[in-house]
C-alpha cells in the first residue's frame, strides 16, 4: 500500500447525499475475481447513458477532473453493502480521499485498507466544499484540511492513521497476536 | 462469566463483546474481537484467498469457515437435473470459490448441494448460527444472524483475509441503541412493515456507529424467520448490527438443528443462553420507540430503504426530486395503484418458508395479472424442499408466477435475473437503490404480502383487501 502522508489536489464533488454502493460499483461489475480494473466501471450508472458513451454533464468525465485525487461528496458517502469492490474502484479511478460530513462504517474501514482516507469535516466546509471544484489539501500527519485558506481538524482512528502513513495494512499486526488468540482459544474450550 | 446480578448490569452487546475480546482497545490500538463462525461466499472472497496465497498463510480454523454458493448462481430451474450457468464470468467466479474451498480445507455447499442457499438463509437452518456468538461474512445482511442474540456483522473483502488468516478482526467498540417495538402488529403487519417504518424513522444514516437491539412485546412475539426479516435490514439504516435477545422462541427454533448442540451439551448451552439478555438497569448509548399497534403495511417510494411510507399515505411533499425524477413518482401523490411490471418474492430478508407460505396466502386461488413478471426464489434448497412438501410450489405455478432455484437472484441482480431499463417492481428485496435490481429499474421495497398482491393485481395495492 502506498503510504499517505500529505496530498494537495483538485476536488471533484457529488453532491447528493446517501450515495450507495450500488452507486459507486453498481453489482454487474462485482463477478470479477480481481481487485484492479474497476475504475472505469465507477458510477457507471450516473457515468454512461444506455449506450455506454459518457455522459459530459458528468463530473468524472470533465476534462478538467482528470488527476483529481480528491472526491467530496455529500452526506452518508457508501451506504449500502460492504462490498470492498467500491474502494477498489475509487482507487483505480486516482482517488486517494473522500470527504464527506458522514462517510457510512464498512465503507469507511473499507476504504482505509485500501489507502483510501475518509475525511469528515465539519458541516460548514463541507458545505463550502460542495459549491464546487477547488484546491485542497489534506495532511494525514496533522490531521486537517486546508481549502479557501482555512484549515479544518478531521479524526481518524490512531492505528489506522499509523498504517496509512506507513503504507502498511493491518494483517501484520493480526498475525502478531498469534500467541494470546492461540490462549483465547484454548480458554473458550 | 460472573452471574450477571453481582456485576454492572450489561446489555447484551456489551455481554457479546466482552466474551469475545482476545485484547481490548486501547487509545491506539482497536480491540482484537474473535470470530466464531465466518460464513463465505463466492463475491466477496477470491481476492481475500489471494492474499493467503501471496503470503503463504493458512485459514486458521477452516472448522469455524462455511462456504456456499448464492450471488452468482443461476435461479432458472435446472434441465435434466444440471444447473445451466450462461454466463462466463458468474461460472469462473463459482468454480474458484471451489478452487479456494479445497485447497485451504473448507466445507462448501456448492450449487446442486442439499443445503446451498442464500448464506443468511443457511446457517441459521443448519443450526449454526448460535446465541452469544460472534459471526462475520463479506456481506452487510450478516445482521440476519443477530436475530439469535449473536453479534453478526458485515465485512469487506480485506477483512475477511484477516478473518481467514487470524480468526479475528480490528474493532472499536460501537454505541447502543434501543429500538422498543411495542403493541401488537394489526393484520397483514408483518415484520417487514416493521423493519421499513424504523428505518423511516432513523434514515438510512441514522443508526451509523451503532448496534441496534430490537426490543419489546412486538418484537418478542415475532418467530425466529420474522425476527431475521427485522434484523437483516440493521444495515440499511447504517447500523453496523442488529440483535435480538435470545429467549424460548430462539431455542425451540435452534433445538432440532442438524449443528447446534446436543444433549448435555444443548444443556449447558441453553442455560449460558439464558444469561445474555440485556440486564435490567443497563443503558442504552440512544433509543427510539415505534408503537408497533400503529404500523401499517409499508412501502418505499424512493431510493433508499429508509423513503417508506404506509401503503396508502401520499409521497411525502419533501421528497428529494432526484429520487422522483428517477422513480417518476409525483410528490403529495400515493403509489397505490402505480402498475408494475415484475414481482420478485425471495432474497436473505424474505426468502425463508414463513414469506414464502404469506406469498402463497394471496396467490392461492389467484392468478397474477398477465403485465406481471412474478419470480418466487426460496432462500435455500432446505426452503425449497419445504415450500414444495407442503405444495406451494403448485400454488405459485398455477398462479402463473415462476418457481425458481435459490439464491439472492434479482435481489442483486448478479446473475442474469434482471429488471430491463424503466421497468417497475414490488420486491421484498432490501434494497431500492437506483439500479440495483439492474440498470435503470425501479424498485419498491414492501412485503411478501403486499408483493404478492401487486402481483394478482397489476399495480399496488393495499395486501389487506386481499387477506
Amino acid at each position: 500500500m502506498e503510504p499517505f502522508l500529505k496530498l494537495t489536489s483538485r476536488t471533484v464533488v457529488l453532491p447528493a447525499a446517501n450515495i450507495d454502493t450500488d452507486q459507486i460499483i453498481p453489482a454487474r461489475f462485482l463477478k470479477t475475481t480481481d481487485k484492479l480494473g474497476l475504475g472505469k466501471h465507477a458510477f457507471a450508472g450516473w457515468r454512461y447513458d444506455e449506450g455506454g458513451r459518457p455522459r459530459s454533464e458528468f463530473p468524472l468525465n470533465a476534462s478538467e477532473t482528470a488527476g483529481a485525487r480528491v472526491l467530496v461528496a455529500g452526506e452518508n458517502f457508501g451506504c449500502g453493502s460492504s462490498r470492498e469492490h467500491a474502494p477498489w474502484a475509487l482507487v483505480d479511478w486516482g482517488f486517494r480521499a473522500v470527504v464527506s460530513v458522514a462517510i457510512a462504517d464498512i465503507f469507511r474501514a473499507n476504504a482505509l485498507k485500501n489507502g483510501l482516507l475518509p475525511v469528515v469535516v465539519d458541516s460548514a466546509m463541507h458545505r463550502r466544499l460542495l459549491a464546487g471544484p477547488t484546491t485542497v489539501t489534506i495532511d494525514l500527519e496533522s490531521q486537517t484540511l486546508t481549502a479557501y485558506g482555512e484549515s479544518v481538524p478531521f479524526a481518524v482512528d490512531p492505528f489506522a492513521r499509523r498504517c496509512l502513513i506507513d503504507g502498511v495494512d493491518e494483517l501484520g499486526f493480526l498475525l502478531g497476536q498469534a500467541d494470546a488468540i492461540a490462549r483465547f482459544e484454548q480458554e473458550q474450550t | 462469566m460472573a452471574p450477571s446480578s453481582q456485576a454492572a448490569p450489561l446489555t447484551l452487546f456489551e455481554k457479546l463483546w466482552r466474551s469475545h475480546l482476545v485484547r481490548p482497545e486501547t487509545a491506539d490500538t482497536p480491540a482484537v474481537l474473535y470470530v466464531d463462525l465466518h460464513l463465505v461466499h463466492e463475491v466477496t472472497s477470491p481476492q481475500a484467498f489471494d492474499v493467503l496465497r501471496g503470503q503463504r498463510l493458512q485459514v486458521r480454523r477452516p472448522d469455524r469457515t462455511i462456504a456456499t454458493m448464492d450471488h452468482s448462481t443461476p435461479t432458472t430451474p435446472r434441465q435434466n437435473g444440471r444447473f445451466i450457468i450462461t454466463d462466463a464470468q458468474c461460472a469462473a467466479q463459482l468454480s474458484q470459490l471451489e478452487t479456494n474451498c479445497a485447497e485451504f480445507g473448507i466445507e462448501l455447499h456448492p450449487l446442486g448441494d442439499d443445503a446451498q442457499g442464500i448464506v443468511h438463509v443457511i446457517g441459521p437452518e443448519l443450526g449454526l448460527t448460535q446465541p452469544g456468538t460472534t459471526i462475520v461474512c463479506g456481506d452487510s445482511h450478516t445482521a440476519t444472524h443477530g436475530a439469535f442474540g449473536a453479534l453478526a456483522f458485515g465485512v469487506g473483502t480485506t477483512e475477511v483475509g484477516h478473518v481467514l488468516a487470524t480468526q479475528c478482526l480490528l474493532q472499536r467498540r460501537a454505541k447502543t441503541l434501543e429500538v422498543r417495538v411495542d403493541g401488537r402488529l394489526g393484520s397483514g403487519v408483518t415484520p417487514k412493515d416493521v423493519i421499513l417504518a424504523v428505518i423511516a424513522k432513523l434514515g438510512v444514516g441514522g443508526g451509523a456507529g451503532h448496534i441496534l437491539e430490537y426490543t419489546g412485546t412486538a418484537i418478542c412475539s415475532l418467530s425466529m424467520e420474522g425476527r431475521m426479516t427485522v434484523c437483516n435490514m440493521s444495515i440499511e439504516a447504517g447500523a453496523r448490527a442488529g440483535l435480538i435477545a435470545p429467549d424460548d422462541t430462539t431455542f425451540n427454533y435452534l433445538a432440532s438443528r442438524p449443528r447446534a448442540p446436543k444433549r448435555q451439551a444443548w444443556d449447558r448451552a441453553v442455560s449460558a443462553w439464558r444469561r445474555l439478555p440485556t440486564d435490567d438497569g443497563a443503558t442504552y448509548d440512544s433509543a427510539l420507540a415505534v408503537d408497533g399497534t400503529a404500523l401499517e403495511p409499508m412501502i418505499t417510494w424512493g431510493t433508499n430503504p429508509g423513503m417508506a411510507i404506509p401503503i396508502r399515505a401520499p409521497v411525502p411533499g419533501t421528497a428529494d426530486p432526484a429520487a422522483l425524477r428517477y422513480m417518476q413518482l409525483e410528490a403529495g401523490k400515493p403509489v397505490l395503484g402505480r402498475a408494475v411490471d415484475v414481482v420478485f418474492i425471495g432474497s436473505c430478508t424474505n426468502g425463508r418458508l414463513s414469506d414464502l407460505q404469506a406469498a402463497a396466502a394471496v396467490l392461492r386461488g389467484r392468478r397474477v395479472a398477465t403485465s406481471v413478471r412474478t419470480l418466487v426464489v426460496p432462500g435455500s434448497q432446505a426452503v425449497k424442499r419445504a415450500a414444495e412438501a407442503e405444495g406451494l410450489d403448485r400454488v405459485f405455478r398455477e398462479a402463473g408466477a415462476e418457481w425458481r432455484e435459490p439464491g439472492c437472484s434479482m435481489c442483486i441482480a448478479m446473475n442474469g435475473d434482471t429488471l430491463r431499463p424503466g421497468q417497475y417492481a414490488v420486491s421484498t428485496s432490501n434494497r431500492n437503490f437506483e439500479g440495483r435490481q439492474g440498470p435503470g429499474g425501479r424498485t419498491f421495497l414492501a412485503s411478501p404480502f403486499t408483493a404478492a398482491a401487486a402481483a394478482v393485481r397489476g399495480f399496488i395495492v393495499d395486501p389487506r383487501e386481499m387477506l
